[in-house]
């Protein structure tokens, strides 16, 4: 039934989905191709969904790492920030440009920037006892502000026209191609790793298993004697790991440079594409593909159909609806209820 | 006249026990009726038979006369049937008058429901402001706002369930003067209890249960403490004989002046709690529950801790400070009173679960769990201890109560420890089952393991006990040895009153309030 949900959700989202194209005026089927086949019908298109599924499948596998303890991350798009700001800070300040350490150092500081971000909310709930929810959406705001201060100040090319953005990172600090006609890059290996890594921890580690026994029965762990604060350390900072090497990865993979805008949202696609995939390693990759397929869907239609790029977000929003809904019926039925007939009780007890 | 209530015959069976049998009781207009028993006497269920929250078996209700048929609790509140639960059902962030507005059926009038609220409380000498907010308010004054949103329905019946069970005595005595109040207006009064000095200072008729069966209906002014206990706890001779401890010399775990708060308003403030338990022997915690057992068991499981590291010795070391992991390094293991959540992850398969206490024998290498191990180890306990499962990989939300327990003993058991800690060790369990546990911790024991039991079941301490304490709000009596004292002693000791010299302090301490 676990497995089942995701499958009833998908289906019940293409049902959605083609009423919502009729309704706009659109003939559902043609849409609907050209929403979900044609992005993947040629090697431009497979390069950016792979390119696109990436980041979200590395930022997914760790945020279910905490997910599984109940540690509840939703800031992955500020530590995806913090990841692309510091891998750029190292990639256009190192003093060597050209060093071949440039790449491994980028990297380092993209985790370590993540981890740092998401530390605080792992400090504050640890010690503090706030709530991690809160803190991790804030912190989302203060790196993406923190990030336009950058870009509009400090770090703006003095040779762009006034525009608010760094300059091009050195060609060393850059993953290069597979092709230099598409945009695919060797950071992708950077998120196989990661899923592996994510299934031998969750699925094997002893560590992993506490966690997962803090998040199914809190009360276990604690008669085991496992650390609560454990839990919501490495599951803040698994998190901030992989969104920052995922923040590192488009700032040295397709972007080049900081904009204001270097997300589409992965940060907080990445909690559904978790959930969709069952919070299992596996289940990530597909349905971080899934979700990669509707950006490119949403940015295809908006192109060839004039559709609004509202879209994505719809559809992404209406997918994890339907998840949600399906997992509730599969744990709880519907019973109408009516109302105590009170007065004929008391009539006959009469 | 018809009686206002009268229950005749009355039985409720629940999987695996009978809870009411053939139980018949007559309750008069404005009498104050105790209903008198140990835990798991079957109060609680006659209580939700009266109510209508759960249907009897077999057995009749009579209301002023009438048959009820159909009973449900809209039916009781139709009746004038009310009842106080003893822990409260209160929205902690609204007002008092909002409280009570969302569980009237009626419309909403706020103002002239708060009106009522003032005038009604202040008629029964137990005033309270319709406007505070819940949550400023102490445990005796929601006590009240529960007692007025009855009364706002103008009951002919009320019920109410270990009332004073977190009250100081100022509260209690208020709330003694109220009740009086209604009894004397015709309120007919069902006061659920087990302390005996209460019942005995207010009450004029007692229904006394035990094993779900009425042994005895008394009017406790005129009857003795003595003979209320007898009727509660029973008089039966314990049954297996057990073969005679050998203590080691030096105790294996030794509790020294152990005081502890509370952490909420339902616990029981721990005070100055002394006792030892040595290698070969089992030591029995008695008491009603809620008297302080889960704080003490917390505490000496390591899932609280304490500053002062050696309130708690384990083999000799100072274990107060440590965590429940560390203090199983020690030797310590324990099984837990809930079974699933807390012994157990429910989700969890019986492998996992094995692998929760026992990751120290095995089943976890490299920081990577051996799955095989695991599997064996609990295939072990499923084989030695008869657990009736579907193998390893069965979850343990899948086994029954019973089952799951004997795997949990078993895994404890299985850590060959030096002290093990049981907590209700037969609850839900059923008699063959519970018997082959007993015999189990037996066992143990005599092959030089230190035992501490908590139980509310006074046979089962006595049949597998070599000494037992008593514990009663938060205070533990000296250790009584099983051979030279009887049910009646503990009895009275679990009520808070003493026989012979005064061990306890007073009767009835107060709690927080």
């Amino acid at each position: 039934m676990r497995i089942a949900a995701p499958v009833v959700a998908c289906v019940l989202t293409l049902i959605f989905g083609s009423l919502f194209f009729a309704s706009l005026g659109h003939d559902p089927l043609p849409t609907l191709y050209a929403f979900f086949v044609e992005p993947l019908s040629s090697l431009n298109g497979l390069s950016e969904w792979l390119l696109k599924a990436s980041p979200l499948i590395l930022i997914a596998c760790g945020l279910a790492v905490g997910f599984r303890a109940n540690v509840w991350n939703i800031g992955a798009e500020g530590q995806f920030t913090m990841g692309a700001i510091a891998a750029s800070g190292v990639g256009l300040f190192w003093p060597n440009p050209e060093s071949a350490l440039l790449l491994p150092l980028m990297l380092l500081a993209g985790m370590a920037a993540g981890m740092a971000w998401a530390a605080i909310p792992a400090f504050l709930r640890s010690r503090m006892n706030t709530n991690e929810i809160l803190v991790t959406l804030m912190m989302t705001y203060i790196a993406t502000l923190f990030l336009s201060y950058l870009v509009h100040g400090p770090w703006r090319d003095p040779a762009g026209f006034n525009y608010p953005q760094t300059a091009l990172l050195p060609a060393a600090a850059m993953f290069q191609s597979f092709d230099p006609a598409y945009r695919l890059n060797p950071s992708i290996f950077i998120t196989a790793v990661a899923v592996l890594l994510m299934w031998l921890f969750t699925d094997r580690s002893f560590l992993g298993y506490k966690m997962s026994v803090s998040g199914a029965a809190p009360l276990a762990a604690r008669y085991a004697g496992f650390r609560e604060s454990a839990a919501v350390w490495i599951g803040l900072l698994a998190g901030g790991a992989a969104a920052g090497i995922a923040g590192m990865a488009e700032a040295a993979g397709p972007l080049g440079q900081l904009s204001p805008q270097i997300s589409p949202g992965y940060g907080f696609a990445a909690i559904i594409v978790a959930f969709i995939g069952r919070l299992n390693a596996f289940g990530i990759v597909l349905s971080g593909l899934l979700m990669s397929l509707l950006f490119l869907g949403g940015e295809g239609v908006q192109m060839t159909l004039a559709l609004p790029s509202a879209l994505t977000r719809i559809f992404q929003g209406i997918l994890l609806f339907f998840l949600l809904a399906a997992d509730f019926f599969i744990f709880y039925r519907i019973r109408l209820v009516r109302p105590a007939k009170d007065a004929h009780a008391l009539e006959t007890a009469r | 006249m018809h009686p206002r209530l009268e229950l005749r015959n009355i039985s409720k069976r629940y999987p695996g026990v009978l809870a009411n049998d053939d139980v018949s009781l007559a309750i008069q207009p404005g009498e104050i009726h105790a209903v008198l028993g140990e835990n798991g006497a079957g109060k609680s269920t006659l209580m939700k038979i009266i109510y209508g929250a759960a249907q009897a078996d077999s057995g009749e209700i009579y209301c002023d006369g009438n048959l009820i048929t159909a009973h449900n609790p809209a039916m009781s509140r139709a009746l004038g049937i009310e009842m106080v639960y003893q822990h409260f059902a209160l929205f902690e962030s609204v007002s008092v008058v909002e409280n009570i507005a969302l569980s009237a059926s009626s419309a909403f009038n706020l103002p002239s429901l708060a009106e009522k609220i003032r005038e009604l409380s202040l008629r029964y000498g137990m005033p309270i402001d319709p406007y505070r907010q819940v949550h400023d308010l102490s445990v005796g004054e929601r006590q009240r706002v529960e007692i007025v949103r009855c009364l706002l329905q103008a009951p002919k019946l009320l019920i109410l369930d270990e009332p004073t069970s977190v009250l100081t005595p100022q509260a209690v005595a208020k709330l003694f003067d109220t009740l009086r109040q209604l009894a004397a207006e015709g309120c007919s009064i069902v006061y659920i209890s087990h302390k005996l000095d209460e019942v005995q200072e207010l009450c004029d008729t007692a229904t006394v249960l035990r094993n779900g069966k009425v042994t005895g209906i008394a009017r406790p002014k005129e009857t003795t403490s003595l003979e209320l206990a007898r009727m509660m706890v029973g008089s039966k001779l314990p049954e297996m004989h057990v073969s005679p401890a050998a203590p080691s010399e030096k105790p294996v775990l030794e509790v020294r002046k152990l005081s502890a708060k509370a952490r909420d308003h339902f616990g029981v403030d721990l005070s100055d709690v002394s006792f030892n338990v040595h290698g070969g022997e089992i030591v029995g915690l008695a008491g009603v529950s809620g008297n302080g057992q889960a704080e003490l068991i917390a505490l000496l499981s390591g899932e609280r801790r304490h500053a002062q590291a050696d309130a708690i010795k384990i083999d000799g070391i100072s274990a107060a400070t440590l965590r429940p992991d560390e203090r199983r390094q020690l030797g310590l293991a324990f099984v837990p009173e809930e079974r699933l959540g807390r012994g157990a992850v429910p989700s969890h398969t019986l492998w996992e679960n094995a692998v929760l206490t026992a990751h120290r024998f095995g089943t976890v290498r490299k920081g990577l769990v051996d799955r095989r191990r695991a599997a064996a180890f609990a295939a072990n306990i499923i084989d030695r201890f008869k657990v009736k499962a579907n193998g390893p990989g069965a979850t343990a939300q899948s086994l029954s109560g019973g089952n799951l327990q004997k795997f949990i003993v078993g895994r404890e058991i299985a850590l060959a420890p030096k002290l093990l800690l049981v907590s209700q060790p037969t609850w839900g369990v059923d008699v063959g089952a519970s018997a082959f546990i007993r015999q189990t911790i037996i066992d143990l024991s005599r092959a030089g393991t230190a035992v501490f039991i908590v139980s509310e079941e006074l046979d089962e301490l006595f049949e597998i006990c070599d000494r037992l304490l008593v514990i009663c709000q938060g205070r533990v009596s000296p250790p009584l040895v099983r051979t030279s004292t009887d049910r009646e002693e503990i009895g009275l000791l679990m009520t808070g009153r003493t026989m012979g010299k005064d061990q306890m302090g007073s009767s009835s301490v107060a709690l927080q309030d």
